[in-house]
């Protein structure tokens, strides 16, 4: 069963049954699930969650859904990889990708809408419906395909190919709009307020945004009930950025992790630190659009939106809202942001395929040539635990990387081979 | 058709001394209902509901992003990924 209490507005903490609602009707701010964490810590343990499904479902006890018919294509559990290689180029000896690219539709969106989708089924919505710069919606028409209920998603129509097969394979009503990523949002926000569907990032938000925590829980648990010095994430929104954040102190606070003890979670379940939690949270943007980065280097405690120009289109959102929780989860753990330059990112993609046999989309590229800034700069010590979280799949952004492509082009004949790698190599 | 829309206005710091939300009452006509609000010296928003013929929301709307200040529905930029 789903231990949870409802919703509480993140703003003035009102409070909201658990239903398919995302903004307060008094102060239009953000609600949050509110769960009841007196009875999780008598149910919840390292064991039981050991013996739990290969899944995010393993986490069941704190998520806002219980796992007995989730909508599940299998999504989390995702690989740890001690990155020796990788680790080796930048000076870094205890360096950890989670490899979140192997999801089933190829990102860590999977995560989130696996839980949005249950919540969807669960309310009765019979369409599940999201905007999208293509990742989500690869998994909104994937998950809706396992539930077997309609799909509708709008992209923009300048999205990358791979994007939009990804997601046109299930089988969606795809909506591709001739307009500005704004003008795809507002437009979005629109219909949620006049169709009976079930929009994952609008009115399923507050439950959507929780399935971020488990890629929190998967690095503690795979790394022995331990949580890491450094993580380096790339960062849109700032959501999964701050859930991640929220899974260590859950499981501090739960005292799942190795040494810990329990610790109240405190009047304001989102913001509760446990001091035991020490991981030093950086966040990566791409210079095209950082906003949030910009904010944090400036000192900044607003986020002042930005027009996006990046090729890093799945971190494109000018206007992240959840842009200043992320910069308080930054001072709170003594963190740092960096906008990674354009020119960088493409850098940032080979240098993973080529060091660890991994092929990442661009935000990859993002979060890559960020984690190389901080150990260049010594922010990151080379004997310190490190994780850096990849979240997407290179095959869907293959335009990015076409540069690479650059064969020897010879005759079928043993000649003609010899002579074309002589000059290769003499380059 | 009558009806409401929450937004959020984001204004940079040209236009933090300006009065738009009185501006955007006064000349159209639409009620405005601030409910939450964080204005700095140099940037600031307002999160508003506005109440009136859904026609006339839109014009008044569109003179908002004329002037320069940003106009988002509330819920933020839900283009997540």
């Amino acid at each position: 069963m789903a231990f949870v209490n409802g919703l509480r507005c993140r703003e003035c903490g009102r409070e909201f049954p658990a239903e398919a609602l995302n903004v307060c009707d008094f102060c239009f701010g953000p609600l949050e699930v509110e769960y009841d964490y007196a009875t999780i810590s008598e149910v919840i343990s390292r064991d039981k969650i050991s013996k739990g499904p290969i899944s995010i479902w393993r986490y069941e006890d704190l998520l806002p859904s219980d796992g007995d018919d989730p909508v599940d294509i299998m999504a989390g559990y995702t690989p740890l990889i001690k990155a020796r290689g990788l680790g080796k180029r930048l000076g870094l000896n205890n360096l950890y990708i989670k490899n979140d690219s192997v999801n089933p539709s190829f990102s860590f969106k999977d995560r989130v809408v696996s839980v949005a989708a249950t919540k969807a089924v669960e309310f009765g919505f019979e369409t599940l419906a999201c905007a999208s710069t293509g990742n989500l919606a690869c998994s909104v028409a994937a998950h809706a395909a396992r539930a077997q209920i309609h799909a509708v998603v709008f992209i923009p129509s300048d999205l990358e190919k791979g994007k939009i097969i990804g997601a046109a394979i299930y089988n969606p009503t795809l909506v591709s709009v001739k307009g500005t990523y704004d003008e795809v949002n507002r437009l979005c926000s629109e219909i949620a307020d006049n169709y009976p569907w079930a929009f994952v990032n609008i009115n399923m938000r507050p439950y959507y945004a929780e399935g971020s925590k488990t890629l929190g829980y998967e690095v503690a648990e795979q790394l022995g009930w331990r949580l890491p010095d450094h993580v380096v994430i790339p960062t849109a929104s700032g959501a999964m950025f701050t859930k991640i954040w929220k899974g260590f102190n859950e499981f501090a606070c739960l005292g799942l992790l190795d040494g810990v003890e329990p610790m109240s979670f405190g009047i304001d379940q989102n913001t509760a630190h446990h001091p035991a939690v020490t991981t030093r949270m950086h966040m990566t943007q791409a210079a095209g659009c950082s906003p949030i980065a910009t904010a944090w280097n400036a000192g900044q405690t607003l986020v002042k939106p930005v027009r996006p120009n990046s090729i890093a289109k799945s971190l494109a959102i000018g206007n992240p809202a959840d842009g200043i929780y992320a910069l308080r989860v930054i001072n709170n753990s003594n963190g740092s942001a960096y906008a990674v330059p354009e020119e960088d990112i493409v850098d940032g993609i080979k240098l993973l395929a080529e060091t660890e046999g991994i092929f990442t989309e661009t935000a990859g590229g993002v979060v890559m040539s960020g984690l190389k800034n901080l150990a260049d700069s010594g922010a990151i010590k080379p004997d310190e635990l490190t994780v850096v979280y990849i979240t997407g799949n290179g095959l869907k952004t293959q335009e990015a990387v076409e540069g690479v492509v650059d064969p020897l082009m010879i005759k079928p004949t043993m000649t003609s081979f010899e002579e074309q790698l002589s000059l290769r190599q003499s380059r | 058709m009558m009806g409401k829309q929450r937004v959020k206005f984001t204004f940079v710091s040209n236009m933090v001394k300006e009065p738009v939300i009185y501006n955007l009452g006064r000349d159209f006509k639409i009620i405005t209902n601030i409910r939450r609000a964080d204005v700095q010296e140099n940037m600031g928003w307002v999160v508003l509901e506005l109440d009136g013929e859904e026609d006339e929301i839109q014009r008044g709307l569109n003179w908002v992003s004329s002037t320069g200040v940003r106009v988002d529905p509330v819920s933020g930029d839900v283009i997540d990924g």
